[in-house]
């Protein structure tokens, strides 16, 4: 027992060590050797912050699926309105009337995160109550139909009346959304938001893991396995399931900040049906089953982008090659490795250390 | 229970009265009268069939596989797209625009189907005991490939195909007591209708549509009785790209044509099919129509930006309140 528990904390131990160390790496460029020369081009450091920001939502996406059973296609409006909340709110805060004591306050960021958070949990629950009572894939259907509708809310240029003051920005988006600061100590530059990045990041992963090993993670399971089964054990199917499905859009909506933060800017197009789509593709590639097939599955789909666009022109093509190629790779992945790269690889283990028993057990 | 069901007849029918008095309102303040309404309505008629064709394919692989194909839109632009090819063709210029555009709609539909059949075959049949996600997920990528190689072909230009009735691109309206319509509409309605017809012969007499039927209806059995239900999917998926093609050709004159119709397409088609509860065939024709109406007449008396925000809102409340279909007698589904 205790030693697997420790093997288990070895994987947390060891993404905190690798945060540190890109980190550092960032801080004092030894030798002139960043992340970007180390991973061959591939990673840059906004990469990586990057990858942190969507791990928290692949997250919550892979416990909805793997673990609930259902399938979110909206996930990236519900990360919108993370980034919205917290965008309008701090640039338009003159405009709807918020007073500038409280809107220049370091902490009203924060709140605004928290209220983000909220409104989304709120808004899920209330959604998903009536819908998660019906069985099939019809949370899938939903989340479509909400994901667009949210979509084009950010896209449409919705005015108050009287003012005429644009709260969106429509297609343009809002560019100056501030910085997060802690009282006077500002969390930038980049190498500092890393960290708060990982930070949420590696919590994320910790609490997913908890949650996985929890009674609620086993009934979740157990919905997983058979919805029918775990309801004639005594599971209320359709409350586990409204769990899985307000916790995966809560942290969406924490990452969605997160990203209007990183970013100073937000605009409608990284929420859009394609944005939750490569959300989904991100959470399958690395394994719908497991908490440790977000951060995997974030990192080969961003890689993977970043390392077409930055290398398909030395082979010869364009850039209007990537989704082709994207495409190709991510049928193949669903081919070949279905339960993704995290089981894969996790099989490949166990079947190294079963080898290696295997002459002792004979002997 | 009961008590549930009643609130919740209740609640529809609240809200559905509230939707049509607020639209009431929109329109009184736009002025709006009979003909307008009349002419919302015949054009969102007009985009209706197509996303009843579109919903028609979706529901055919779906009967027939189980897999959800978001690929779907992308049989409809790429049967658009090709046939904008045949009809841009240098070598085929001394040929008359009406030939021309025969022969464009028979390269079209031929092609796609051939798409359709090699997507099956390459993508869909490998993953064939996959989970339904999988799955979902492998049309999705071949979605993103269609996109990609319509985008390396043809570019992000908006084309134009000239209208059937005046083979020009203007196309002729036909006006009576004060409502417009374009020529292009009726070859659309006759072209769904003819579709139609020949879909329910194809289903009902011929020996390869009963044995698709048996397939939808029970897998197992179908097999006991001699059909191969992988030779059926690849069926499917040609049937399905067919219908999408011959939907994305006739609506060709009616919008401009480009690498990146299919998405929206699809997604309509998709909620169509929906609102026909996903596998009954002639309701997810009737919610597409419907679907086509009330989105454009909710369009015309708001805002154009937020037409398609209309589609989703009736997604919903299907699911909210008619789950298997706006034609089923029941109110839940127990699917397991």
């Amino acid at each position: 027992m205790l030693k697997s528990l420790r093997e288990k904390n070895l994987g947390i131990l060891a993404l905190i060590i690798a945060v540190f160390f890109v980190g550092w790496l960032e801080q004092v460029e030894p030798g002139g050797v960043g992340i970007t020369e180390l991973t061959f081009g591939i990673f840059t450091f906004n990469t990586v912050v990057r990858i942190g920001i969507l791990t928290i939502v692949v997250v919550g996406l892979n416990i909805l699926v793997g673990y609930a059973g259902q399938v979110s296609l909206g996930q990236a409006a519900f990360y919108g309105i993370g980034a919205y909340v917290s965008a309008v709110f701090t640039v338009q805060a003159k405009a709807l009337g918020i007073p500038e004591a409280i809107a220049s306050a370091w902490i009203w960021p924060w709140f605004l995160m928290l209220l983000g958070v909220l409104i989304t949990g709120g808004f899920t629950w209330l959604i998903g109550r009536p819908i998660l009572r019906l069985k099939g894939h019809y949370l899938g259907m939903a989340t479509l139909g909400l994901g667009i509708m949210i979509f084009i809310l950010f896209r449409e240029n919705f005015a108050i009346k009287p003012s005429t003051v644009i709260i969106t920005g429509g297609l343009d988006g809002l560019p100056d959304v501030p910085r997060l600061s802690i009282g006077s100590y500002e969390l930038w530059p980049l190498h500092r938001y890393f960290y708060l990045v990982w930070f949420f990041a590696v919590s994320a992963i910790i609490i997913g893991r908890n949650v996985v090993n929890s009674r609620v993670g086993r009934a979740m399971r157990a919905i997983h396995g058979s919805e029918i089964a775990a309801e004639v054990m005594g599971v209320d199917t359709a409350k586990f399931k409204l769990q899985a499905l307000v916790m995966s859009t809560m942290m969406a909506s924490l990452a969605g900040s997160l990203y209007a933060h990183f970013q100073a800017a937000v605009s409608p197009t990284p929420f859009d049906f394609v944005a939750s789509l490569e959300l989904v593709v991100m959470s399958a590639t690395g394994g719908v089953g497991t908490i440790w097939g977000a951060p995997l599955g974030v990192t080969i789909i961003l890689g993977l982008g970043e390392f077409l666009r930055a290398n398909l022109h030395f082979l010869g093509a364009g850039s209007e090659v990537e989704p082709i190629v994207f495409g190709l790779i991510l049928i193949l992945i669903m081919i070949f490795m279905p339960e993704g790269i995290a089981k894969q690889i996790t099989k490949l283990f166990n079947r190294r250390k079963s080898n290696q028993q295997t002459p002792e057990v004979s002997a | 229970m009961k008590v549930n069901t009643f609130f919740k007849q209740t609640l529809a029918i609240v809200i559905l009265i509230a939707v049509v008095s607020g639209a009431l309102y929109l329109g009184n303040q736009k002025n709006f009268g009979w003909p307008q309404y009349t002419q919302l309505a015949l054009e969102g008629l007009r985009g209706g069939a197509i996303y009843a064709l579109i919903a028609l394919g979706i529901v055919t692989i779906y009967n027939v596989t189980g897999i959800i194909n978001f690929a779907q839109g992308g049989f409809a632009m790429l049967g658009a797209m090709l046939a904008v090819s045949v009809n841009n063709a240098q070598q085929l210029s001394e040929m008359g625009v009406g030939l021309r555009l025969v022969l464009a709609f028979f390269v079209a539909v031929s092609l796609t189907t051939l798409v359709g059949l090699l997507i099956e075959r390459l993508a869909i049949y490998p993953a064939r005991n996959a989970e339904p996600l999988t799955q979902i997920i492998i049309t999705v990528g071949v979605f993103i490939v269609m996109q990609g190689v319509a985008f390396l072909i043809w570019g992000s230009d908006q084309y134009t195909l000239p209208a059937f009735t005046t083979l020009e691109v203007r196309d002729m309206p036909i006006r009576f007591s004060g409502i417009l319509i374009k020529a292009q509409s009726f070859w659309i309605w006759g072209t769904v209708a003819i579709v139609m017809v020949l879909l329910y012969y194809f289903f009902e007499k011929t020996m390869w549509g009963k044995a698709l039927r048996a397939c939808a209806i029970n897998r197992q059995a179908a097999r006991l009785m001699g059909i191969s239900p992988n030779r059926m999917s690849a069926l499917s998926f040609a049937l399905a790209a067919a219908l999408g093609a011959i939907g994305g050709f006739v609506l060709g004159p009616a919008t401009r044509p480009s690498y990146d119709m299919g998405l929206t397409l699809g997604l309509k088609g998709f909620v169509a099919a929906i609102m026909g509860g996903l596998v009954n065939a002639p309701a997810a024709v009737l919610g597409g129509i419907l679907l086509g109406m009330i989105e454009n007449l909710g369009a015309g008396i708001t805002k154009a930006g937020i037409k398609d925000i209309f589609a989703f809102i009736i997604l919903i409340f299907v699911l909210l309140f008619r789950p298997d279909g706006i034609l089923s007698k029941r109110e839940t589904v127990e699917k397991v």
